[in-house]
């Protein structure tokens, strides 16, 4: 018998072909091809290098960027428009720390991506051997999780894991290390069929009792608020949230991180609560009985100070992660699911509960006071008497470009005024660094999206400053053939940090100067965006004036075969309204300068 | 503030213990007491992890915890239906008129003598962490030269396993 099983086993291998030998390098990008990776962005060097010897014959397009940095935004911004895994590559040392920023930002964003690093060959690990820097360690606290490759036959089942850690759950980016010397030795290629990942369960299904429970507050409350997160964009819940809207006529506010997810134009769409957000948002918020939360994180510049923040609401808290439910505020009725699949169940359950027991939710005499502050408080600026108000420009793109183009900002008041006087109808449609705030996002991420979604318009809305962290991915632009749109609202400064001078800081204007303007403001140009624009290979244009703005914007809008950049030289001491100071409750936001709206007025 | 035991179940691989305590520093949690061991099952290593916390956080620690991809299981373990115990090595200094007090001293604990010098010896004792304090408060008259101290290891009462229930639960497939 045994030897009969011993014979069998020997015909059975011979009838299989010899595994063939290859390199860890080429098991990598094989690896990667498996994944389904379409696009990589990185730059090559010593560690990494044996990697991009079999990238040069694959499928997979490698986009040649000029700093890493740039590479892991542009993978994020592919990611952000695609739904799928973003992926960028890098060499040991100061190529993988070069990525840090990107990979804090994707943290905190939930933005699935991968991205590979080369290390020193196995044997110097530790040594302070050139190039060496111990990438898995710095990025711990940032990353979903991470891996250090030393035995090459570890590489397929490695990618194969990273990939799906990066997506599922929680999206998040994963770093994998790998050994120069894992790269170059012989090893055979055995993609795995499943992965064996025991302390890793994402997927649950929300609990029927917490959704019953949930829906039993909804029917009860009288003052009840949608307050819906980035959660929705990533599970793909925009469709079922409407039709969960269409069913309840609840109003719904919409985080900075999930612009888009619900139609700007809709009645019962509050606008983005916050720091910067509608009174209507904020108001509706404060005043609530009921918050439905849903992917969304009570993140500090949107509660304010915690203890004031919706003082008289219960919460339903639906998160994918079940970390963050009651993290910040504590939930009445916490529910652990992805967001789709919470917004079905509830769908179900608030109809079997008017099917069964004659249950519904009546909230006509909220939705009038709501609606009321929308129309007496919407957002709004005053235009300056001369020169340009950055929030007519970027007013004007959105009416050129419309809904179905994509958006990315910087950080700052020109991606606040983007979240305000952009047209926001549908997910993918807007991307930026809302977590952790990364000033120089916007071109690469814009970048990656228009690589991700190349039959859209991809519009950068950057800050002068901002612009002048990242834009030598113009190059990249420009010789890869990514024709994006970069409108750089230029006040001449460090926009967002300046309003606080001058609102808290008596106008002491440290250090926020930054002489991008014309010398008629004292400025010096330095540098000419236009020249550095046709520098770069792009298409430099500039307006000044409100009688040009349309005309030029079309003219841009008319540019395919290039990326185009104009230098929009606005004035510089608007400011961002409505806002909430730093630290104060949300009850104390004001709509201008010493205006807060009056809340006494406002009684239900 | 209050200190809670908490039993993690990890994989036994590289780089697991930083994973932790980089999650203890970032998220500002105070470790008490760290000790990590081998269990039953090789691939599976136990960390008993004491923690100064109030009670909302420790619901944070044990769910930032469970998201590491590496933690297969974390319990906590409430004293009253938990062994713990610690291990003190204890060198304390003695000559020929004190050694027979210390030694009694020794008896009355129930520890033990591992080491023997002209002027001192060396005592293992374990306990909680209550019985070593007591311990140490008699000892300390003579002169204590060094101590070495390990983290709490703690286990449940009864015949319920930890490690069983996390393999059951991981080869099932379902999320807790």
């Amino acid at each position: 018998m045994i030897d009969d099983r011993a014979i069998q086993r020997g015909r059975h291998k011979m009838t299989e072909p010899a595994p063939e030998t290859l390199t860890g390098a080429q098991s990598l990008v094989r690896a990667l091809e498996h994944a389904g990776v379409e696009v990589i962005f990185g730059i090559p060097g010593g560690a990494i290098l044996p990697a991009y010897d079999p990238l040069f014959d694959s499928s997979i397009r490698h986009i040649l960027v000029r700093h890493e940095q740039g590479a892991g935004h542009a993978a994020q911004g592919y990611a952000m428009v695609t739904g799928k895994v973003g992926v960028c590559m890098a060499t040991s040392g100061p190529g993988a720390t070069n990525l840090v920023t990107a990979i804090a930002d994707a943290y905190l964003d939930s933005v699935p991506i991968v991205a590979v690093t080369g290390q020193v060959a196995s044997t110097v690990i530790g040594s302070d051997a050139f190039q060496e820097a111990d990438i898995r360690g710095i990025t711990l606290p940032i990353t979903k999780h991470s891996y250090l490759v030393t035995d090459a036959a570890d590489i397929p089942r490695v990618i194969a894991e990273a990939f799906h850690i990066a997506l599922s759950g929680r999206p998040g980016p994963v770093l994998v290390d790998i050994a120069k010397d894992a790269l170059t030795a012989n090893t055979h290629f055995v993609w795995p069929n499943e992965l064996a990942l025991p302390g890793y369960r994402p997927s649950s299904r929300p609990h029927n009792k917490q959704i019953r429970e949930a829906a039993r507050l909804i029917a009860e409350a009288k003052q009840p608020v949608l307050y819906v997160g980035g959660g929705i964009i990533k599970a793909d819940a925009s469709e079922r949230l409407a039709d969960l809207v269409e069913l309840t006529q609840i109003p719904v506010v919409t985080t900075l991180m999930a612009r888009g997810a619900f139609p700007d134009s809709h009645e019962l769409h509050l606008g983005m609560p916050g720091m910067h957000g509608t009174v209507a948002a904020v108001g509706a918020l404060q005043k609530s009985d009921l918050l439905i939360t849903l992917g969304a994180r009570f993140d500090d510049r949107v509660t304010g100070d915690l203890d004031s923040f919706a003082p008289d609401a219960k919460v339903i808290h639906a998160d994918i992660d079940p970390a963050e439910i009651s993290k910040n505020r504590e939930a009445d009725v916490p529910i652990v699911g992805d967001a789709k699949d919470v917004i079905i169940d509830l769908i179900k359950a608030l109809q079997k509960q008017t099917a069964d027991d004659g249950l519904t939710g009546e909230y006509a005499p909220w939705r009038e006071f709501v609606l009321g502050l929308k129309s007496k408080f919407p957002v709004a600026y005053e235009a300056p008497a001369q020169g340009l108000a950055p929030q007519t420009v970027i007013e004007r793109i959105s009416k050129a470009a419309g809904p179905e183009a994509v958006y990315a900002a910087g950080v700052g008041q020109h991606q606040m005024w983007s979240t305000h006087f952009i047209d926001f109808e549908r997910p993918r449609q807007w991307l930026n660094s809302g977590g952790a705030g990364t000033m120089g996002y916007s071109v690469p991420a814009a970048m990656g999206a228009k690589v991700g979604a190349p039959e859209r318009v991809v519009w950068s809305i950057d800050g002068d400053g901002c612009f002048q962290m990242t834009n030598q991915e113009l190059a990249t632009c420009a010789i890869e053939g990514i024709p994006i749109k970069v409108a750089v609202i230029n006040n001449s400064s460090l926009g967002m940090v300046r309003q606080w001078q001058t609102l808290f800081y008596d106008g002491r204007y440290s250090n926020t100067d930054l002489h991008t303007g014309p010398e008629s403001i004292g400025a010096r140009r330095i540098p000419d965006f236009v020249k550095l624009a046709d520098a770069y290979g792009c298409v430099g244009l500039r307006c000044e004036s409100i009688d040009d703005l349309d005309d030029v914007i079309a003219q841009a809008m008319s540019i395919n075969d290039r990326p185009v950049v104009i230098d929009f030289v606005v004035e510089r001491d608007a400011m961002v309204w409505p806002m909430v100071a730093a630290g104060t409750s949300n009850d104390d936001i004001k709509i201008a300068r010493d205006l807060a709206p009056e809340w006494d007025e406002e009684v239900l | 503030m209050a200190n809670h035991t908490l039993s993690v179940l990890v994989e036994n691989t590289p780089g697991v213990l930083a994973r932790v305590s980089s999650l203890f520093m970032r998220r500002g949690f105070n470790i008490e007491s760290l000790a990590v061991g081998p269990t039953e099952i090789p691939e599976i290593s136990r960390m008993t992890i004491v923690v100064n916390v109030d009670m909302l956080p420790l619901e944070q620690v044990t769910k930032q915890l469970n998201k590491l991809v590496n933690v297969l299981k974390v319990v906590e373990l409430d004293s009253d239906s938990a062994v713990e115990r610690e291990l003190m090595l204890i060198k304390v200094r003695t000559d020929v008129a004190t050694r027979g007090q210390v030694l009694e001293t020794v008896q009355l604990f129930r520890a033990k003598v591992v080491d023997v010098a002209h002027e001192s010896v060396t005592i293992e004792a374990t306990g909680d962490s209550a019985k070593l304090a007591a311990m140490l408060n008699v000892l300390e008259p003579f002169g204590i030269r060094e101590i070495a101290q390990s983290g709490r290891v703690a286990i449940g009462r009864g015949t319920r396993s930890i490690t069983e229930r996390a393999m059951r639960t991981n080869a099932s497939g379902t999320s807790n």
